[in-house]
């Protein structure tokens, strides 16, 4: 019990000594359009309006909810908003043929990426998918959630929609 | 946890709190350092009537923190990992602590180059992937030094040459590795222009150095693998194929075959609104391709095998999961999945989900001796393409998933299964140990949203095991020598999440005919959770059943266990 109190209070302290550097740039990495093209995740831009980034997976349920209940509401959102939801598919080799027709099935318009081999993944530090950000119109991160609950996409349309009238997000 | 890995740990948060303390500007100018962690941790109590046995080290936990510090095209990251020991069911090869990944990366333009530890894919894996799966304990990880070069859209260039990790050092053999891939449509545009079809053409050549020093045979030291594979993607249209072909080599796995290996992967599919349909097949022959020749289990894996069978989330579905045999198999999984419009007779006010998929996997008609049933060593076989050998597994399954009024959503789900666990799980010819499994298995889940934020949801299975137990008589004892077949098993679980913040689960588990009467117990399980933004904080009590997972195409045994469980993860 000694040696996790230790490795927790380690952790836990580089967590709060960290906090302050919310408000980063979406980082650098390669991830695969539906069309096989490869993009840089650095280019994810939307003319100033914000960006909801979303990590999934197609045997993941929970996340599979959480996009269906979002495209529910997505056409009036992007009116009201301008926002963009890109969801980034982290599908391995096993899998990531069944994005495209899952997509396709499902019928969301959301920009979706494959990231294959969990390059984005990893430099978005993500532990479990559906972890999903919020991107700002100055393209800073400002707001993450880890997992879904039904009704957690109220909270998101809730600081999407004060993200596009210029307001900041309080905390978590 | 050794001292000098807790002073490394401290010193990196010392310099972050250090950090901390400068303005946000300065932070700008200096780069930013982000992260993430994860703690699992078990205290096990011994329980005799599942036979949960966690022997003398009661406590056990698996850790992990990854700390990146990025500015501008220039990144670098280090993470530390710490198994003291690792959770029952994991690789006992990973007790200790350390920092066993540690890397710098430069991106600029048309360059990118690593040098330290990186995952990478080449194609569909078949050549090459190191990969990680942190929460399968899963990391091939190799050490080196890799470069991507783009000249041009749509070319792209990637070399690299490393060692594979292996628990905290590496694996003996040293891997070396090119890759290139050409978008013709992107790299022609201005020629073209825009085209609606798509094709993507990529080559890939992996060799791997091992020193030979057996002292019977006499083993290749290099062993190199190839493969081409073709993408064409028009509209909803996708079609995708990969041949390989690996140099004899001798390991392990294949019993020290001096045989060559083939691989032929191949899939189709269409989607369109509200229709989708899938194929994949494939055809493995001695493809097994590790940077240790004698290693085993998940460890110095070099490629990949793909599985396309279904991936289950409901346990029970996922009871006798399926994994690529190494050695050779042909098959296939097809899928088809319909959206039922809204206002039909079947699709009532909002529509329903209908997914039909089948998997059906065999092994190589090998002529010979197969490289299973030799004890010979006689390093020769040949294979008939045009015929199947005894059946691996097979899933055939529906699910149908519809939202029943505002409040309530239901999906049932009926699976017909069948896994030959001798071969697939212990590697042995022996049914009378290791019985084939034939299963029927339903599933009802309801989620009912009683109000915004808040859920209850229901969630009832059945495995029903088809399987003659006359035939296996039971003893005056009531122990039969079947270890690998439990019977038949039901379900129930309820899961409230009373807000965005909170779950509470209760579960059971109940092997209700067991062959061995003794076992016919409960598995009882409760949970709680708490998210916060990033963090997840849960802690469980209850039993676990034995059980098969199965990660990289190889798949581990977890014995049973009890006892309370937490789990903490974050990001930052």
């Amino acid at each position: 019990m000694k040696k996790l109190l230790i490795l927790s209070s380690a952790i836990i302290l580089s967590l709060s000594a960290f906090r302050s550097s919310d408000g980063d740039k979406i980082p650098s990495a390669t991830v695969k359009k539906l069309d096989g093209s490869t993009t840089n995740s650095n280019t994810f831009s939307n003319n100033g309006k914000p960006i909801i980034i979303s990590f999934w997976a197609t045997w993941c349920k929970p996340c599979k909810k959480e996009l269906d209940a979002i495209n529910e509401e997505y056409a009036e959102l992007v009116k009201e908003t301008g926002v963009k939801l890109i969801a980034i598919s982290i599908d391995d080799a096993r899998s990531s043929g069944k994005v495209v027709t899952d997509v396709k099935v499902k019928g969301w318009t959301y920009e979706v990426y494959i990231d294959e081999n969990q390059d984005f993944k990893r430099a978005m530090n993500v532990n479990n998918v559906p972890h999903t950000f919020l991107v700002d119109g100055e393209g800073k991160i400002v707001w993450s959630h880890n997992s879904y609950a039904e009704g957690d996409e109220e909270k998101l349309f809730e600081h999407v929609r004060k993200l596009a009238k210029g307001e900041k997000i309080a905390g978590h | 946890m050794s001292v000098k890995s807790i002073t490394r740990f401290l010193i990196i948060s010392s310099a972050a709190l250090f950090c901390n303390t400068a303005n946000s500007q300065i932070l700008n100018e200096l780069g930013s350092v982000h992260g993430n962690f994860q703690i699992d941790a078990a205290y096990y109590q011994k329980d005799t009537i599942i036979d949960a046995d966690p022997g003398s080290e009661l406590f056990r936990y698996n850790a992990f923190g990854n700390i990146n510090y990025s500015k501008g095209g220039f990144s670098a990251g280090v993470r530390f990992e710490s198994y003291n020991p690792p959770l029952l069911g994991y690789l006992p090869g990973y007790k200790g602590s350390g920092v066993p990944y540690r890397f710098a990366r430069y991106q600029h333009k048309d360059i990118d180059i690593t040098v330290g530890n990186f995952y990478e894919q080449f194609g569909s894996g078949i050549t090459l992937r190191a990969y990680e799966n942190r929460g399968l304990l899963y990391d091939n990880a190799l050490d080196g030094m890799r470069v991507i070069f783009t000249p041009k859209n749509g070319i792209t260039i990637k070399g690299l040459v490393g060692k594979q990790r292996t628990y905290f050092s590496l694996s003996p053999g040293v891997v070396r590795g090119i890759d290139a891939e050409v978008n013709i449509m992107d790299l022609f545009d201005s020629i073209l222009g825009k085209s609606k079809t798509k094709v993507i053409i990529g080559g890939s050549f992996v060799s791997k150095y091992q020193e030979d020093q057996n002292p019977t045979l006499v083993l290749p030291q290099n062993v190199a693998t190839g493969a081409g594979r073709i993408t064409i993607i028009r509209g909803g249209f996708n079609f995708n194929a990969e041949y390989a072909n690996k140099a004899n080599d001798p390991s392990y796995q294949n019993k020290y075959s001096y045989q060559q290996g083939h691989a032929v992967i191949a899939s189709a599919s269409y989607g369109t609104d509200g229709f989708s349909a899938m194929l994949s097949g494939k055809m493995l022959d001695n493809m097994s391709f590790r940077s240790d020749r004698d290693a085993q289990n998940t460890i110095a894996m070099i490629n990949y095998q793909p599985d396309f069978s279904k991936f289950h989330t409901y346990s029970l579905m996922a009871y006798y999961p399926y994994a690529t045999q190494p050695n050779g198999e042909v098959g296939g999984t097809g899928e088809i999945q319909y959206k039922v419009k809204k206002g039909t007779w079947l699709g009532g006010k909002y529509g329903m989900d209908i997914t039909l998929n089948a998997s059906a996997y065999f092994a190589t008609d090998t002529i010979g001796i197969a490289p299973i049933n030799d004890t010979l060593r006689n390093f020769k076989y040949s294979t008939n393409y045009s015929n199947l050998g005894e059946e691996y597994y097979h899933d055939f399954n529906i699910e149908i998933t519809k939202k029943l009024n505002k409040k309530l959503k239901l999906t049932v789900m009926y699976a017909n299964q069948f896994l030959n666990q001798s071969i697939v799980q212990f590697n042995t010819p022996d049914k009378e140990e290791h019985p084939d499994i034939k299963s029927h298995i339903g599933v009802i889940d309801l989620t009912w949203r009683y109000k915004t934020g808040s859920a209850i949801r229901f969630e009832a299975q059945g495995f029903f095991a088809d399987y003659d137990y006359k035939e296996h008589a039971i003893d005056a004892n009531g122990n039969k020598n079947i270890t690998s077949n439990t019977g038949s098993w039901a379900s129930a679980l309820i899961e409230w999440t009373p807000n965005t913040h909170w779950s509470i689960t209760v579960a059971d588990q109940y092997n209700y005919n067991n062959p061995v009467i003794s076992k016919r117990v409960h598995y009882y399980f409760g949970m709680i959770g708490y998210t916060n933004g990033p963090t997840r904080v849960s802690v469980s009590y209850g039993r676990q059943r034995q059980g098969i997972f199965c990660a990289g195409g190889v798949c581990r045994f977890v014995p049973s266990s009890s006892g309370l469980n937490i789990s903490i993860s974050s990001s930052f």
